[in-house]
């Protein structure tokens, strides 16, 4: 029985994909789980397997051509059954028509509408690896599990088990290297250093760029060059905060566990509340203000950054970003996060706390005004009343677009945060 | 703490419980004057007499059958079915008679039967060499052990004689020399119990009987290799404890079935689906199984050797699982 070949579904957010080559031709035989073509997608070049055993019997696609996700784009058959092909063709126009466009580039994926405009591409997920074809990732229960509980991304890990298996020795390294960890992994630990074995070894290598990469890389550049930057710094008491959160914590499960970032993200939102021209874009001639509050948190993974968005934070109760942002950086990590979570940031935190970073500075998300660079909560020695005495501080850097704004702005921005998190019960109000 | 045989533990026990109650009497083919075909009776019909050391004729249906309506009468007897290739004749008794009595009288009667079988093989031909325990395991109302030291042999065998329920009691020919600590004295082993018999952290060994001692050869050679096996011995076919299995296997997170039957539909399988229901999220391989070859049973030395499951044959799926 003839079996379809149609154009796979790679990633949540895709919705078309361009035939790179055939890598079988009409009447060669193909095993199932042979790769029969290949497809390039935003994000990677993916094979596409045989669904069945037979013959390669009839493609309605050229190198080049980009389809919708489900078109009918070629057919398997045994060798000499009766087919009607081009009847299969004409239905394959048919679902490729919208799009068949020959030799077109991929077309980018469509910017949201405003208000937030903002982030796009830099939100892209990950996609996987290629030589997890058609998106089949093969990992045991027992890794899966694992890689669940520790927040990994199956797609960013390399199987050393049978068969290219992810097994458990990989989610392991993969931990205990802290090779794979979110920037602002909710409630979680600080990563231990990971222990230095000694150099390792360097190799003289081209590394083509991932079309996250890509992205990433031309945004960034847009944003330094565009974008006239700004810093300020400021400290922050945290020792209430702690103790408020400790407290918090007590009277809550795992999943509505409130790290240091959903403290910082909802100070940041309420002091937002307060600063428009922070909440806003440089639009030419004029300063696009937004009427909500949609902070962005930066998420590294291997591929690069992605940040997940946390709608109306100033509105929503510190539990529920918690719970909100924990969720959808688990879901990002396995590309299953709704479009609409991974854009329309109008503000953005960046937290390298985990990794015991003293401060840093961060570059501006566009369109974004601003974006806040948050270190480590530190044992440090304070004076206090002319006597030495041990501190929680932790550093906060607001990076700011001077088209937007000014320094004095963003240093009273820098106080209110400061007051939301040393006076941590009005996070709570 | 006295070193003896399986045969010599599977003896002591007979005449202890003969000794300890006067319901017990064993029957079946060759068990008094010659011995038994194993020698497990040898000089209890002189120690007890022909009242209570029957020799019967080859009729494996009428020694079940007779036993069982003893035991419904009160006794407690032990009837010995020279091999378990016999116990095709005794079937309808044990499976439609012996594991419904209890059921199908509303608990009115039970049937305190315990009918021993030697498996093995050992140049026997095909007919002669089969792993049924397996039809056995599978019909409720019986109890089907399967014991692998002399420990356990002595201890299960009190324990099927004072259980309320027909016991099938299983033995291995080739086992029947295997040495082991035994007590002095009276002890019972608890029927439907699996024991962990050799602690470790890779890989879990699920088996019983003769494969459990071959396990425990393959399990020094992979010791050697840096893989530390841990082995479960099931005893009990039925009812199956799994509980020691699960724990284990949520541990070393890896596990391989050990049998001598033929692998399909086999004990094996029933233990491979029960670490699938119940360990999926602990797996880190497929659960690997080792059994017979699906042949009927060579008579050629060598070929029967090579059908039959050895150390090789574990040690080759642990390392499929472990790697």
């Amino acid at each position: 029985m003839a079996t379809e070949l149609t154009m796979p579904r790679m990633g949540f957010d895709m919705t078309e994909g361009k035939l790179a080559q055939w890598l079988k031709r009409v009447g060669d035989p193909v095993k199932r789980g042979e790769p029969v073509a290949e497809i390039e997608t935003d994000k990677v070049n993916i094979e596409i397997e045989a669904p069945a055993d037979g013959v390669l019997r009839g493609v309605f696609l050229e190198p080049g051509q980009t389809v919708p996700v489900g078109a009918l784009i070629g057919v398997v058959g045994s060798a000499d059954e009766a087919l009607d092909l081009d009847a299969m063709r004409r239905k394959a126009a048919v679902e490729t028509a919208p799009v068949a466009a020959p030799s077109a580039p991929a077309t980018p994926q469509a910017a949201p509408p405003v208000p937030a405009g903002a982030v796009s591409p830099a939100v892209t997920p990950v996609a996987p690896a290629p030589p997890k074809a058609n998106g089949r990732i093969k990992a045991s229960p027992l890794a899966k599990r694992m890689a669940k509980q520790a927040g990994l991304n199956l797609a960013e890990l390399t199987g050393t088990g049978p068969g290219g298996r992810i097994v458990r020795r990989d989610v392991d390294a993969a931990i205990a290297t802290g090779r794979i960890m979110p920037v602002a992994m909710p409630a979680a630990p600080r990563v231990p250093t990971p222990a230095i074995l000694g150099p390792a070894v360097l190799k003289q290598e081209i590394v083509p760029l991932t079309k996250l990469r890509q992205t990433i890389a031309r945004r960034m550049t847009a944003s330094k060059q565009q974008a006239p930057h700004f810093y300020v710094t400021g400290e922050i008491d945290m020792a209430e905060a702690m103790a408020l959160r400790a407290r918090l914590n007590e009277l809550t499960d795992e999943a509505g566990k409130i790290s240091v970032n959903d403290m910082v993200v909802k100070a940041a939102a309420l002091a937002l509340t307060h600063f428009p021209n922070l909440n806003a874009s440089f639009a030419e001639n004029a300063i696009q203000r937004y009427g909500a509050v949609h902070v962005g948190i930066a998420v590294a993974l291997d591929e690069g950054l992605i940040t997940v968005v946390v709608h109306d934070a100033d509105r929503k109760p510190l539990a529920q970003i918690a719970r909100e942002s924990k969720d959808i950086i688990a879901r990002a990590r396995s590309g299953r996060a709704r479009p609409e979570e991974l854009q329309g940031s109008t503000f953005t935190v960046s937290n390298l706390g985990m990794f015991d970073v003293d401060s840093f500075v961060a570059i501006i998300n566009p369109p974004e005004a601003a974006i806040l660079a948050v270190g480590s909560v530190m044992d440090v020695p304070v004076v206090k009343d002319g006597q030495l005495v041990p501190g929680l501080r932790m550093k906060a850097t607001i990076s700011a677009d001077h088209r937007v704004t000014d320094g004095a702005e963003a240093a009273r921005f820098m106080q209110v945060v400061k007051q939301y998190l040393e006076e941590p019960l009005r996070l709570l109000l | 703490m006295a070193v003896i045989t399986i045969r010599e533990a599977l003896k002591q026990a007979m005449r202890e419980e003969m000794l300890r109650d006067e319901r017990v009497f064993i029957m079946g083919e060759d068990i008094g004057a010659y011995g038994g075909a194993y020698a497990v009776t040898r000089g209890l019909l002189d120690e007890f007499g022909e009242d209570r050391i029957r020799d019967t004729p080859i009729a494996e249906g009428s020694i079940v059958g007779v036993a069982m309506g003893a035991a419904v009468g009160g006794q407690r007897p032990i009837a010995e079915l020279m091999t378990i290739n016999f116990s095709l004749l005794a079937m309808d008794q044990i499976i439609n008679h012996a594991a419904k009595m209890h059921h199908m009288f509303g608990g009115q009667w039970s049937v305190p039967l315990v009918v021993r079988m030697a498996c093995g093989w050992g140049q026997l031909s095909a007919t002669h060499s089969q792993s049924l325990e397996v039809m056995f395991a599978h019909i409720p109302g019986l109890k089907v052990t399967f014991t692998g030291t002399p420990y356990d042999a002595k201890g299960m065998l009190k324990a099927a004689v004072r259980d309320p329920d027909p016991v099938i009691f299983l033995e291995h020919t080739a086992i029947y020399g295997v040495k082991g600590e035994v007590p002095d004295g009276d002890y019972v082993v608890p029927l439907g119990k699996s024991d962990v018999k050799r602690a470790g952290k890779d890989v879990t060994i699920v088996t019983y009987g003769r494969m459990l001692q071959t396990s425990f050869g393959a399990a020094d050679m992979l010791a050697q290799e840096g893989i530390d096996a841990e082995i479960v011995d099931l005893r009990t076919l039925r009812p199956l404890d799994l509980e020691p299995v699960f724990e284990s296997v949520r541990k070393t997170n890896r596990a391989v079935v050990v049998t001598e039957e033929w692998r399909s539909f086999g004990v094996q399988a029933e233990v491979a689906a029960r670490i699938g229901e119940e360990c999926f999220d602990w797996l880190d391989a497929p659960v690997g199984r080792v059994g017979a070859e699906e042949v009927p049973l060579p008579y050629a030395r060598n070929v029967e050797q090579e059908a039959l499951p050895w150390e090789k044959d574990i040690i080759a799926a642990v390392k499929a699982a472990v790697a």
